[in-house]
């Protein structure tokens, strides 16, 4: 997701008050390492986001999931300005990896768009000291938005065997009768639909063939996976080039995060779930699904399970949670104090605001609640 | 280039010279000659750890693989069930897209290098030579843009034209119309446009060094200017064309930033080339490199090394016709 870069530029005036605070705190302070108790609650009281650094800051490390990557960015300058001594990086190098790294203990926390795999939390007891193990703790939300481009079409309606048809490409015509069914008094042109995927490897590939490998009623014949595998339409690169091809091209059809649907003034179709109306691709209406989630997770986990198949009114389906992983007991000592500092912040309700501004989805407070009790208890 | 001007068999007496030399060779010979001889050394130490890091890492993929490497047409290396990648769709897509840039490419930059060497005015052949040299200094993701934003909303006229009077040859037959033409042809236009120049500069030297006696001779029988051009300067000519074409077409091969801008990748070998989809090597490697697995950049690694196997063997047969026309041409007369 492309952040913009005004949420840049505020987070960096942020960051210039806290610097000037700090620096006339350490020059009060003749001993700047041994203030940062009494410099973190002042930074904390001159941040509008009311951040509580670390009695005992550091640089914070994380990798992984390349869906947050945008998020983090937008933590890490708040963050980071609010507390000068934790610097924090993040490495978008795939889930799969940054659950490696976490594995080998070379990253504090990892960032994954899926839970743990049994492998893993045994993995992970190697490096979470005193019997502690790796845990899912839910971050940030989003959905993918079904994004169309077609002449006289202004709310198309689709559902799960529909777009699973759409984008295996056995429904070929936009006026074809599975489609018209769901749109009465809506005309539909004549024309091949031209179905757009992504070229790369994609979580949000992942979550959409997720979506209808439960919903299509075995229309959708294969595995949810990070590869696309349907056949026919074309690919682009990224979801920026999915967008950018549905925007040019008449009667195109693809899928991409919400942020890229609302930055190319595109048009994202609604969902029929079998609820009483069909339910439209916004925040609020994928939160209300995130809402209804399973927790799934054993003892600190807290690994969701989404219901795709969901027919609660008003709640949009196509929806992804993104974990961070860190260790419930026996996380790094020297970067603890930091990490639960920083969980504190992005689970908080501002921390979570400042992702719904980039076309993140704010968690439920049925999904924060939990996240908020947990955070403070990692040792 | 140079190996390829006919000056290679002087070239071959100026060694046994230096060779016999050596005995009293001031220290400046040696120095020259260690220089030389090392960079050419390290050449080889360079290739020879390219494909030895390959060959390793292509190991451990290839013995991962549950598909047959070579026939597999998907590209799925980190699915733990059952791992299955080759390059069949990848090698041909490469092939294709690469043939399609040489047809286009190779007549037209003769062409231009016979304009600039021997049909047009001083004057314009200058400043002409200068903006072919100016083409290739484009970086290839401003030529994929270009392709993406220009060529390919502009190709959708001809694309139809082709499939409505060629359809029935099979190749120009498109089966989905309406789709934005993101297909090997386009792409091998685009690899055209990018390869063009270097051809032409190459070519456009070697016509040059064609010995006036040649020329004068063949007019002096009475040749008109393009007999001229077809019995003195294209024969001696050829070997450098050829090269010229080689390096074009290893540029062809490898060029990774415009493909993957342009061409609609998709696991599906297909000869109707107006169709979307195929892919190339290094498309391949730059889309899928990111959110690979390490079993997966495992595999990148292996298809890599086929690339690697092609080019190489391109370049050898060009070496080998090369070798096989010098006998023939007037090159050594």
């Amino acid at each position: 997701m492309k952040l913009q870069r005004n949420g840049r530029t505020k987070a960096l005036a942020i960051g210039a008050v806290a610097l000037v605070s700090s620096l006339s705190l350490a020059a009060c302070g003749s001993d700047n390492n041994t203030t940062a108790t009494g410099g973190s609650s002042s930074g904390a009281a001159a941040s509008p986001a009311a951040i509580t650094c670390a009695a005992k800051q550091a640089p914070l490390l994380g990798a992984g999931s390349t869906a947050q990557g945008d998020a983090i960015d937008v933590w890490k300058n708040v963050f980071g300005a609010a507390c000068s001594g934790s610097t924090l990086s993040y490495n978008p190098v795939g889930s799969g990896a940054g659950v490696q790294q976490f594995n080998q203990g070379k990253v504090a926390f990892a960032g994954s768009d899926s839970a743990l795999k049994p492998a893993d939390v045994t993995a992970s007891k190697a490096v979470c000291a005193g019997g502690g193990q790796g845990v899912d703790i839910p971050m940030v939300g989003g959905l993918v938005s079904v994004i169309y481009n077609v002449q006289g079409v202004n709310n198309l309606v689709l559902d799960g065997p529909t777009i699973a048809k759409i984008f295996d490409s056995q429904i070929t015509k936009w006026n074809d009768p599975a489609i018209a069914a769901l749109n009465p008094g809506v005309t539909l042109p004549a024309d091949n639909i031209q179905a757009f995927h992504r070229s790369d490897d994609s979580g949000t590939t992942q979550n959409l063939t997720a979506y209808l490998a439960k919903t299509s009623g075995g229309a959708w014949s294969y595995p949810s996976s990070k590869t696309w595998a349907g056949k026919g339409g074309q690919s682009a690169n990224g979801s920026a080039g999915v967008a950018s091809q549905v925007k040019t091209v008449p009667n195109s059809i693809g899928y991409a995060e919400l942020a890229y649907a609302q930055s190319n003034n595109l048009k994202s179709a609604s969902i029929n779930t079998g609820a009483s109306k069909p339910v439209e691709a916004t925040a609020a209406n994928a939160a209300t699904t995130i809402g209804t989630a399973q927790f799934v997770g054993t003892g600190n986990d807290l690994a969701l399970s989404l219901d795709y198949a969901t027919k609660t009114e008003g709640a949009y389906p196509i929806v992804l949670v993104t974990y961070e992983i860190a260790c419930d007991k026996g996380n790094a000592p020297a970067t603890l104090d930091t990490l639960k500092s920083f969980l504190t912040y992005t689970i908080s309700d501002a921390g979570q605001k400042a992702i719904g501004d980039k076309g993140y989805v704010p968690l439920p407070s049925s999904v924060t609640d939990k996240v908020k009790a947990l955070v403070p208890t990692l040792a | 280039m140079t190996s390829s001007t006919p000056d290679s068999s002087g070239g071959r007496t100026t060694a046994s010279r230096t060779g016999s030399l050596q005995g009293n060779s001031r220290r400046g010979d040696r120095l020259f000659f260690a220089a030389s001889a090392g960079s050419g050394i390290l050449l080889l130490v360079i290739m020879a750890a390219i494909a030895g890091f390959l060959l390793y890492r292509s190991g451990i993929a290839i013995s991962h693989d549950k598909t047959n490497f070579f026939t597999t047409f998907e590209w799925d290396p980190d699915n733990i069930l059952k791992p299955s990648f080759g390059i069949a769709v990848l090698a041909f897509g490469t092939i294709v897209s690469g043939f399609i840039a040489m047809v286009i490419a190779v007549p037209l930059a003769i062409g231009i290098a016979l304009f600039i060497s021997h049909y047009a005015p001083r004057k314009i052949a200058q400043p002409f030579a200068y903006l072919v040299d100016l083409l290739a200094a484009v970086p290839s993701i401003v030529y994929g843009l270009w392709g993406a934003l220009f060529l390919v909303p502009h190709l959708a006229g001809l694309n139809s034209w082709l499939n409505t009077y060629l359809g029935w040859t099979y190749i120009f037959q498109t089966t989905h119309t309406g789709a934005p033409a993101r297909n090997l042809f386009t792409t091998g236009i685009l690899l055209a446009i990018m390869i063009l120049p270097i051809i032409t500069a190459v070519s456009r030297e070697v016509f040059r060094q064609v010995p006036r006696s040649h020329e004068e001779a063949a007019l002096a029988l009475g040749a008109t200017r393009w007999e001229m051009i077809r019995t003195a300067v294209l024969p001696f000519g050829r070997p450098g064309v050829i090269s010229a074409s080689m390096l074009g077409l290893g540029r062809a091969l490898g060029e990774t930033m415009a493909v993957a801008i342009v061409l609609s990748s998709s696991n599906v070998l297909s000869l109707h080339i107006l169709d979307a989809g195929g892919g190339t090597f290094a498309q391949n490697i730059a889309l899928k490199y990111n959110e690979a697995g390490l079993p997966g950049k495992d595999a990148l690694m292996a298809s890599g090394l086929v690339l690697f196997v092609i080019t190489l063997l391109v370049n050898g047969g060009a070496r080998l016709i090369i070798a096989r026309r010098k006998e023939y041409s007037g090159a050594n007369a």
